[in-house]
């Protein structure tokens, strides 16, 4: 699904560069629930953005679901994220003046839905992660675990093949971060690849592939206890 | 390309952020209102000035006299200059191809009367082109023509205002009235743009006067139409060469302004016309700073909006917007707030202007404001254009920032 070979990434400071991702392999098939684990500036957050398309790497080779990327203008990264892939940020990301049933369908609206039925599949995606009540709601009426919840339900709609989530958990107290990652488990279980980008242990411990990162490096890569108890 | 999921997507945009829109709506309606304003003011200014001008015929030209100020030529001062049927013929053959309609003039003052009914009114005595000079209205009956005058006959055209004094509503086509002791056939009732006065004069021909009352061949004004193929330049000119022409004729010292003067009505055409047009320029002027105002206050806004919402694109962007689709929808969303408020703007201006209507015309000679269509549509042109690039410039930079770093900003 993802296959990334000898990634390499800089950005430029002033007129030295940063360089930040130095050569990373990195092989993840499809239905994989896979955590990057790594102090900050250890580049993980880089590394998922070159994955999420918003961003675009130096050197080294990249395939997604089998496709070569290289030279993407936007138009092409924006029908590519929009086909391939659902995004939950740390700090959801959602449309303040949009309701939760609105932000979950606008990922529909770009791909070209017609408006009763992104509606109807977007509250069939609220339903799936316990929000239906909460459909006619904006944004800063719920509660944090809600928000993070509304953007899962926003980054699965379009059916995506990879879910990308960056510190999902990272604004989240414990017990909304569990319901949060039985969310994420769920949806691994119905055969979507979920890749989690952490610096808690309790969180990645609960993935079933741990990458840790340092320096721009992978140091370690190892299955977890919980893929081995599956 | 008219997507109802967009325009929604625009109506939830502006109608969740009130506060913006308004206020980028603002600066347009206002300029835009100045602009509406402005214009109809100065066209209510060139409206009274050609209301001011409508009495008489736009080429008219009236060759008057009166006593010498100058000796000349062995003369004294104060002789009193007299016109006669030979300045006259004079005139309209050394000048006929400059010349379009030509008439004499004798003023006179006569008590009018009809039963027990009397008043005294001016009485005018001219040619039938006179009509055309004065631009009398017929309302009934017929002007004085060519054999009236041949034949002397006592025939008088009275004013709308005159009927109605002696007449009140009864019909006054065909009875006669007495007049000095004369009796005279009504044969017409005009009427004429130039106010109450012009409507209680009556016209008699030149020649029952003449005849009549003093039975000489006097006239106290020539009354010309200039050629209308002459430009406003050689209108003023024939004006000028007429005026030392008759001066030169009847001994008169050319620079005596008061003994023989001739009251050109391109001159006044020339000045208005020099007068308004600067004005226009000013006013054009002003409005089109004002406009470039209201764009620049768009355009302002609008980068303060974008940069507002750069987040929210870099959100859209990660959910599969294309650059080119949040373009789209800023300028659209620009467009729809300009073209609103510059139309409400523009609304509001031509509602005032009405009201104002003909109220201002007594005190500030501002008559009937109003703007153009052509004006309107030029503005809504203009308003549309500037709603596109103030929308697109930053709209584009906003696109095509990449959605990393869009999502990183505040």
């Amino acid at each position: 699904m993802i296959k990334i070979e000898k990634l390499h990434k800089s950005y430029p400071i002033g007129k030295d560069s940063l360089h930040v991702l130095k050569g990373i392999d990195l092989h993840i098939k499809e239905g994989e629930f896979v955590s990057i684990m790594g102090s900050s500036g250890s580049g993980k957050s880089t590394l998922l953005n070159i994955v999420g398309l918003l961003d675009v790497h130096d050197e080294g080779t990249y395939y997604l679901n089998g496709q070569l990327i290289k030279d993407m203008n936007e138009k092409k990264a924006a029908l590519l994220r929009n086909k391939f892939l659902g995004f939950v940020f740390q700090s959801f990301n959602l449309i303040s003046y949009k309701t939760a049933l609105e932000n979950v369908a606008l990922p529909l609206y770009y791909k070209g839905m017609n408006r009763k039925e992104r509606l109807e599949v977007a509250l069939d995606y609220l339903e799936k992660v316990g929000l239906k009540d909460w459909a006619n709601h904006l944004p800063n009426e719920l509660s944090g675990g809600q928000k993070q919840r509304v953007a899962i339900a926003r980054a699965l709609v379009t059916k995506p093949k990879v879910v990308l989530a960056d510190e999902p958990t990272g604004a989240l107290d414990s017990t909304t971060t569990d319901s949060v990652m039985d969310l994420l488990k769920d949806i691994n279980d119905e055969g979507m690849t979920v890749f989690v980008i952490t610096h808690e242990e309790e969180v990645a411990e609960q993935t079933k592939r741990i990458v840790r990162l340092k320096d721009g490096l992978i140091i370690s890569d190892e299955l977890t206890k919980a893929s081995k108890a599956v | 390309m008219f997507d109802l999921d967009r325009w929604r997507e625009i109506f939830q945009s502006i109608n969740k952020n009130r506060l913006r829109s308004v206020m980028s709506g603002f600066t347009v309606a206002f300029a835009i209102l100045l602009f509406t304003l402005l214009f109809g003011i100065v066209s209510g200014l060139s409206n009274s000035f050609k209301s001011a001008f409508a009495d008489d015929a736009q080429n008219a030209m009236f060759v008057r006299v009166w006593k010498t100020s100058k000796p000349y030529k062995g003369l004294q001062t104060g002789r009193r200059v007299q016109l006669k049927n030979s300045d006259y013929n004079y005139v309209t053959e050394e000048y006929a191809s400059k010349i379009e309609y030509q008439s004499s003039r004798i003023y006179k003052n006569f008590s009018i009367k009809y039963k027990s009914e009397a008043s005294s009114y001016t009485v005018m005595a001219v040619n039938p082109d006179h009509q055309f000079l004065e631009k009398t209205i017929i309302n009934e009956g017929r002007y004085l023509n060519e054999r009236d005058l041949r034949e002397a006959s006592k025939v008088i055209v009275i004013g709308r205002l005159i009927k109605k004094d002696l007449f009140g509503e009864r019909p006054a086509l065909g009875k006669r009235v007495n007049m000095n002791g004369s009796s005279f056939l009504i044969i017409g009732i005009f009427s004429d743009d130039g106010g109450d006065n012009e409507e209680r004069k009556a016209f008699i021909p030149l020649s029952t006067a003449q005849r009549m009352y003093g039975n000489n061949d006097y006239i106290s004004q020539i009354a010309l139409g200039y050629n209308p193929d002459l430009s406003l330049d050689a209108a003023v000119a024939f004006g000028n060469q007429l005026e030392r022409d008759l001066r030169n004729k009847l001994n008169i010292h050319p620079d005596d302004q008061s003994a023989l003067s001739v009251r050109n009505m391109a001159e006044a055409n020339k000045g208005v016309g020099q007068f308004m047009g600067i004005l226009y320029a000013i006013v054009i002027l002003i409005g089109s700073g004002t406009l470039i105002a209201g764009i620049i206050g768009i355009s302002n806004i609008m980068i303060f909006v974008i940069k507002e919402r750069t987040k929210e694109f870099g959100i859209r962007k990660a959910l599969g917007a294309k650059p080119s689709s949040i373009v789209a929808m800023v300028v659209q969303e620009s467009i729809l707030i300009t073209a609103l408020a510059g139309y409400f703007g523009l609304s509001l201006g031509t509602y005032i202007l009405s009201l104002i209507g003909n109220s201002l015309e007594e005190k500030y000679f501002i008559k009937d404001p109003s703007v153009s269509p052509g004006i309107v549509i030029g503005a809504t042109i203009v308003l549309i254009l500037s709603g596109l690039i103030a929308g697109y410039l930053p709209a584009k930079k906003a696109a095509n920032i990449k959605p990393i770093v869009a999502l990183r900003a505040d």
